[in-house]
């Protein structure tokens, strides 16, 4: 289990909550339930095969996922995920 | 009375005083160990002329002020007047103070400059510019010299929109000495809710002209450079190789791997950041000194129309406010070379949380173009690299 942090523009997935507690041992793991507890978020994030999609940065903690052990990194219950997508705007 | 003439008390100090001959402070500065020399002349006599690497202090202020140099009483330290006479006085008075290792130099300036030794003239604020930036001049971590190093400093800004304007604002009221805007837009009547360095009465009119002119009413110090072009992979690297420091604000993603691109072969620090909605980030690239890059944390962009812009899914007013002026602060640190600058982290903003949360930024080593074997050496196609059909521009 871990909690996972969602970013203002997906929040119309999770009801307005920016913080949603999600089962799972993994990221992998978590995000699978993650996309099946929140319809409509799992193709803003995973590509069809499940995997994260490459703009966004996946956090565990203050690390990212590809600094550590992938979507295979484990998470305990004080772990927070967030999900950071790439931002194009500054005008 | 007992009458102590100004003779008896030099007497008197000198005995407890060690000096030193300008030969030795010659040495000295070149050595392992400098001392930390400081001209306790008046302004008048050290805007003539100083010796480089002396920090000014005069000597009516010594005393207060010494501590802000030299807290650790064991520092070395020299001092110099003009002759060598009011420097034993001041030597002895910090000697009071526990000081341990402080020196007169005998002979003082005059004697240094009869021995052929290099001077300096320093440059100096008027009168009117200490006026100015006296909140700044005050903190030690700025200072004259940091206040200075602002007014030299050359800093190019991408786009004189949402966090341009902020940013545009704070550098030039800290007399940041050269303001260069990249945009080409004109002002539109939607761009006022965020843009405040434009006005109503500049609606139509181009953002960088209305921006030099906000900004001269501001403060007359700053010299605005206007890039009124798109930033393109064939002028990106003529313009951006005149400034020291690059601030990030542009609104879409070829630019923002082009400036980067530009930024890591020129060496040059980048201040990046991007707003949507009611998030912000912002980050300081600088890969000249080990940094990570943006290629780095993204390696590749989204696909065309995967993440919408601030023009289809809005920005709250006062954000491109708080990360602009982020911005801002971290192009001073780098300037004035001050506290710890935000390089591999990247600091989040979630204003409907109201919460800051800071993620750490790797370098990639396999990164194309910072990384240990570049494939990337020069600027590429970067609407064909974001996947975007050729309209010829980028912006
Ligand atoms: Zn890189």
């Amino acid at each position: 289990m871990a909690i996972v942090r969602i970013p203002s523009p997906l929040r119309k997935y999770t009801g307005g909550q920016a913080k949603v507690t999600i089962p799972g041992a993994t990221v992998a793991e978590v995000m699978t339930n993650l996309a099946a507890a929140h319809p409509g978020i799992a193709p803003r994030i995973q590509n069809d095969d499940g995997s994260i999609k490459r703009f966004i940065n996946v956090f565990v903690n203050e690390d990212e996922i590809r600094a550590l052990n992938g979507d295979a990194t484990t998470v305990s219950d004080t772990d927070e995920i967030s999900i950071i997508p790439a931002m194009a705007g500054g005008k | 009375m007992n009458y102590v003439s100004v003779i008896d008390l030099l007497e008197q100090a000198q005995q407890l005083v060690r000096e030193i001959s300008v030969q030795q402070l010659h040495r000295a500065l070149s050595g392992e160990n400098p001392p930390l020399l400081v001209d306790i002349r008046e302004l008048d006599e050290w805007q003539q002329g100083t010796i480089a690497g002396a920090i000014f202090i005069p000597r009516g202020n010594l005393e207060f002020r010494i501590e802000d140099e030299a807290f650790d009483r064991d520092t070395p330290i020299a001092l110099m007047c003009a002759g060598g006479v009011r420097s034993i006085f001041a030597a002895k008075s910090l000697q009071d103070m526990g000081y341990t290792d402080v020196v007169s130099v005998a002979g003082g300036f005059e004697g240094w400059k009869d021995a052929g030794f290099p001077i300096k003239v320093p440059q100096t604020l008027s009168a009117e510019r200490r006026a100015r930036y006296a909140r700044h001049i005050i903190m030690p971590e700025v200072g004259e010299a940091g206040q200075l190093k602002l007014l030299n400093a050359k800093v190019l800004l991408i786009g004189a929109g949402g966090l341009g304007s902020p940013a545009a604002i704070y550098l030039a009221a800290a007399g940041v000495g050269t303001i260069g805007l990249v945009d080409f837009d004109v002002v539109d009547t939607s761009n006022l809710q965020r843009q405040i360095i434009h006005r109503l009465d500049a609606v139509g009119t181009p953002k960088v002209q209305s921006a030099a002119e906000t900004i001269a009413r501001l403060n007359p110090d700053v010299h605005v450079i206007g890039h009124q072009v798109q930033l393109t992979s064939q002028n990106a690297l003529d313009i951006i190789q005149n400034y020291d420091i690059v601030l990030n604000g542009s609104d879409n993603f070829p630019t923002r791997y082009l400036v980067n691109d530009a930024c890591v072969l020129l060496g040059k620090p980048l201040v990046d950041a991007s707003i949507f909605r009611f998030d912000g980030n912002v980050t300081v690239y600088d890969t000249a000194h080990g940094s990570p890059c943006y290629r780095c944390r993204y390696p590749d962009p989204p696909p065309p129309g995967e993440v919408p812009s601030c023009a289809e899914g809005g920005v709250l007013g006062v954000l491109p406010g708080i990360i602009g002026s982020l911005q801002a602060v971290e192009a001073i640190k780098l300037i004035v070379g001050i506290g710890t600058p935000l390089v591999g982290r990247s600091l989040q903003y979630d204003a409907l949380e109201a919460e800051f949360r800071e993620f750490r930024v790797r370098k990639n080593p396999d990164c194309p173009v910072c990384g240990e074997h570049p494939t990337v050496t020069e600027l590429i196609d970067y609407q064909e690299f974001c996947g975007i059909p050729h309209r010829g521009t980028v912006h």
